[in-house]
């Protein structure tokens, strides 16, 4: 910190002052000028050029100090990522390893029950958005391929539960693997023509793909029911059982905190598989894993087909919890907020989108205030966490495998 | 016998430029054979079109693994080349950065295993064996290579010549029959270019690879290849021992006129 | 067939051609630079369109002329969007130069997301009227079914900003140093070409370009808001892809193309799926033809 006295110099409040001049003409008009064109109405509102005076001195300056800090860490790789460290105090401490895991089950199954329908219903959705992200984090975080249209997948599972139920009256259980499944086939569909996309087209063309789901969704009333949508869908049941509207909550609260515990279980384990190998191997170098024997078509096959799965999923249990679906849920923002979430949990790690997953869906919810701001501020958080910490909050390790050399090849 | 490795009038168009130009080819079971020449030859481009990475525009190339059979390979992936027994280093190092070493080489013997998805997940035994004989076998092959102590490290934060010798244990683990490396030398030191000597020779005399090599630099290229073969302009304008090559005039004309890269 | 009606459409997807050309020219050139897909693009053709109408609501209090009041609203948006441009380039993508493609393609999707949110969140998220400031030129009258003055506008504009640009990159020093760098910017460097001075310039022109698009369409259609360059400038993508992304003739090209197929599309289709022809045209384009119309096909090097 010693070293930001030097950012009062002469010559660097100079530096701030000239970047202020230059924010305060760049945001006059759009800042300063409020226009309504239907009243003929101008309200000018100089307060805002002071905020934005004051605002950008302190975040010149502050921008130049993370600068000079990040260039000064380059090359040296001396970050030790949360998750290394929390790994290495279960590792020296099994009885406070065990004794946080106890902890953390009791605070999940007491949840519900100590807080009000509300705050559950906010957790599940946060829940949900865990394993969004999770399955996104296939794709973009381990797969290296910059999805855009992940929504798509969600809705089909959505979907697939709503128009079963009004076609045919099946129930949520049955229509849970089914709207995964056929998430999954959308998925490796999308997969065939985009095999040969560079990452950037290939984020144009998902998003392009994500849009068209939509607009169908929209347009094609007599499939889908267009932008009114679908309501009065059945939550979930328990051997027939039907619940009352607040045992309903419960029920789906821990309906997503069994599916948290599967996906994590499931991802953990293809993760540093075989085949896991080959996402992180693609992600790093398409053409030097193709030439290290690596079928770059079935990975990407993959990485979509299982990614996707998991969106199909809780797009089911999406519409069992709100009993209403319409286009409007799934629109490019919701893509890009399941991205936000892996990106700036960090990429490739499943703590890392847990954490994230938590930020961006609870803070939100809970600084009602801000709301507003939300996507704003999404927007600028993704660009800082390019910039200055692009492993995101929770920078992933690899896994340590231990050789052990009188047995040889314990792997961990 | 048949050479194990045979090009025909093998033939690189990009656009207006012609990278290699009707080379024809061959190195046989065993052998060391070196491929030199001015920078911008073509002899990169003579490994892409090898390995699978371009189409050629022209020519054949045939594999004989078993040096009796020999068969086609032109415009195959690259990664069914490689399962085929050809793997390769590349010229600007392109090793898996955020991956540890370790794993690196356990992506180069990606093509010898058979784990699925429901093996993984299910975790059988099948599986387990599969991944502890895997994370055996990579550790092997960086013992040869002498990087056990970066196993755990990231591959990008490896010294320099490491990195490059790390390029060569990931291609090793892929069970090759012949190894291509792209100026493996490049940017190492004296001590560690006499290393890579001794390890190229290694391998070689231990593991049964034969080896193809594109090098500069003349010392190593002259102490470990029987053959060596020469390009300028995409075109083959030599080929001999090491003594028939530096007595040559066309390949003394050639490297007068870029003497930097000799 | 009505031909008066395939005329309408003809002309009407020409002008949507011209606006997508404009926003299109801004992706290809940046792409052509540092090689990234700038998506924060449509945004500076929002923010254009936007202080446009800020500018000339001010203005329209003067009781001003209203061709003045154009011109100087139109200046005004010019240099706006470029200084976001610029801004923009100077904070997003500059320090990540040299980070893997994929951090910066999600540096400037949070880009696009902070300035749709800040121009919503300091202006309004309704639709704001757009004051008509091209005058009704009589000489169209008998054929203003076709072809109205706003029309007529963009047109004649697009065409000399088209030329304009021609010259200046094919005949300035300027041009000749943005050619080398999309060439090869290392080498262009070791040339003594100052590379940063060439992207500034290149965010400046792409933004220009885009402002002037905003404030044409928003005479055309006679309203904006905030979220108007998110597809605009995703269908600019479109066209500069489809021309081959990278080439300028190629984004023109390509611009028209997917104006024609817009209109007649929807003319003589159906207007529900306006936006799926553009995407499905993308699909199609590039997995039979991923270098585009005019775009060289290239081989990465290895
Ligand atoms: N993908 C490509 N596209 C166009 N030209 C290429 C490509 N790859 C190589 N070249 C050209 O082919 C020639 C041979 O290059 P290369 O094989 O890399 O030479 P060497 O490895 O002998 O130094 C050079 O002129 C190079 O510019
Ligand atoms: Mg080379």
């Amino acid at each position: 910190m010693s070293n930001l006295v030097k950012y009062f110099s002469l010559k660097e409040i100079k530096k701030s002052l000239v970047i202020t001049l230059w924010f305060m003409v760049l945001t006059f008009p759009i800042m300063v000028i409020k226009v309504n064109t239907i009243e003929n109405t101008v309200i000018w509102r100089w307060g805002y050029l002071a905020i934005i005076a004051i605002g950008s001195f302190i975040l010149s300056t502050l921008w130049r100090y993370m600068m000079e800090r990040k260039s000064l860490q380059a090359g040296k790789e001396s970050k030790i990522s949360l998750q290394q460290k929390l790994r290495e105090m279960g590792e020296k401490n099994p009885r406070l390893k065990r004794g946080a895991l106890a902890a953390v089950v009791v605070l999940v199954v007491a949840y519900p029950f100590a807080t009000s329908m509300y705050q559950t219903g906010i957790m599940t959705t946060a829940l949900m958005y865990v394993v969004l992200g999770l399955g996104l984090n296939i794709v973009v975080g381990l797969g290296g391929l910059l999805h855009l249209g992940y929504a798509a997948f969600y809705a089909v599972g959505a979907y697939t539960y709503a128009l079963l139920h009004v076609h045919f009256g099946i129930g949520f259980w049955v229509s849970l693997p089914i709207g995964a499944g056929l998430a999954t086939i959308l998925g490796i569909l999308l997969a065939i023509p985009v095999l040969r996309l560079r990452g950037d087209y290939l984020a144009i063309v998902t998003l392009g793909f994500g849009e068209i789901v939509r607009i169908i969704l929209e347009n094609w009333n007599d499939f889908s029911y267009g932008p009114s949508g679908i309501a009065n869908i059945p939550r979930p049941t328990l051997f027939g059982i039907h619940f009352k509207l607040q045992q309903a909550t419960i029920f789906i609260y821990f309906i997503m905190v069994a599916l948290v515990v599967f996906t994590i279980f499931i991802v953990r384990r293809l993760e540093n598989s075989r085949m896991g190998r080959t996402w992180i191997a693609m992600r790093e170098d398409e053409i030097a894993s193709q030439s290290m024997g690596i079928d770059i078509t079935k990975t990407k096959v993959t990485t979509f087909a299982i990614g996707a799965f998991w969106a199909g999923m809780i797009g089911v249990v999406f519409a069992a919890k709100t009993t209403f679906i319409n286009p409007a849920s799934f629109t490019l923002w919701e893509s890009i907020i399941i991205l936000c979430i892996v990106v700036i949990g960090g990429m490739g790690s499943i703590f890392g989108v847990v954490v994230g997953a938590g930020i961006l869906i609870l803070l939100p919810e809970y600084l009602r205030a801000f709301s507003q701001y939300r996507m704003l501020l999404f927007g600028a958080i993704l660009v800082l966490m390019m910039v200055f910490r692009p492993g995101g909050i929770v920078t992933n390790v690899r896994k340590v495998y231990r050789i052990d050399k009188e047995k040889t090849g314990e792997a961990e | 016998m048949v050479p194990i490795l045979e090009t025909k009038n093998l033939t690189m168009d990009f656009g207006g430029l012609r990278a290699v130009d009707n080379i024809n080819f061959h190195i046989n079971e065993g052998e060391i054979v070196a491929l030199i020449g001015p920078n911008g030859a073509g002899k990169t481009t003579f490994f892409n079109c090898i390995t699978g990475v371009y189409k050629p525009t022209g020519g054949d190339i045939f594999i004989a693994p078993d040096g009796t059979h020999s068969e086609r390979i032109n415009g195959l992936k690259p990664n069914i080349v490689t399962e085929k027994g050809l793997a390769r280093t590349f010229q600007n190092i392109r090793l898996f950065q955020n991956m540890t070493v370790l794993e690196n080489v356990m992506i180069g013997r990606h093509c010898r295993l058979s784990a699925g998805i429901l093996g993984a997940i299910l975790r059988t035994k099948a599986t387990l064996a599969e991944e502890k004989k895997v994370v055996d076998d990579s550790y092997e092959i960086l013992e040869e290579i002498g990087l056990t102590k970066f196993a755990n490290e990231f591959a990008k934060n490896l010294p320099y010549g490491a990195q490059r010798r790390l390029e060569i244990a990931r291609a090793m683990a892929t069970d090759p029959f012949l190894l291509l490396l792209d100026e493996p030398a490049a940017g190492m030191n004296p001590q560690e270019t006499k290393e890579l000597d001794e390890m190229i020779l290694h391998i070689r005399k231990n593991k049964k690879i034969s080896i193809l090599l594109i090098e500069h630099d003349m010392s190593l290229v002259m102490s470990v290849s029987e053959k060596i073969f020469v390009v300028d302009y995409g075109k083959l304008i030599a080929e001999g021992t090491p003594d028939e090559i530096k007595k040559n005039p066309e390949v003394i004309k050639a490297y007068l006129g870029d003497e930097t890269d000799a | 067939m009505d031909l008066s009606y395939f005329f309408e459409l003809f002309l009407g997807g020409m002008t949507r051609g011209s606006i997508y050309a404009l926003i299109a020219l801004g992706y290809t050139m940046v792409y052509g630079i540092i090689k990234l897909i700038n998506f924060a693009h449509g945004e500076i053709y929002m923010i254009g369109a936007f202080t446009a109408l800020i500018i000339s609501s001010v203005l329209g209090f003067t009781g001003m002329n209203s061709i003045l009041i154009l011109v100087i609203s139109g200046v005004l948006a010019i240099f706006f969007s470029s200084a976001y441009g610029v801004t923009m380039e100077k904070i997003a993508y500059k320090p990540l130069r040299e980070a893997p493609r994929l951090s910066a393609l999600i540096s400037a999707i949070g880009m696009s997301m902070f300035l749709q949110n800040y121009v919503l969140l300091a202006q309004t998220p309704d639709f704001l009227p757009f004051p008509t400031l091209i005058p009704d030129f009589k000489f169209l009258k008998p054929i203003e079914k076709i072809l109205n003055s706003t029309q007529l506008v963009i047109l004649v504009t697009t065409a000399v900003v088209m030329i304009l640009l021609t010259i200046l990159i094919k005949f300035t020093r300027t041009g000749k140093a943005m050619r080398a760098t999309s060439q090869d910017a290392k080498m262009a460097q070791l040339l003594g070409i100052n590379i940063n001075r060439v992207i500034t310039i290149t965010f400046i022109i792409g933004s220009a370009t885009a402002a002037i698009g905003g404030v044409l369409i928003s005479s055309h259609t006679g309203q904006l808001n905030y979220y108007i360059g998110f597809i605009a400038g995703i269908k600019a993508f479109v066209a500069a892809v489809l021309g081959g992304i990278g080439s300028i003739p190629g984004a023109v090209l390509g611009s028209f193309v997917l104006g024609w197929t817009e209109s007649f599309g929807t003319g003589y289709i159906s207007s529900d799926y306006e936006d799926v022809f553009a995407f499905i045209f993308l699909l199609v384009i590039l997995i039979f033809r991923p270098s585009g119309i005019l775009g060289r096909s290239q081989n990465d090097k290895v």
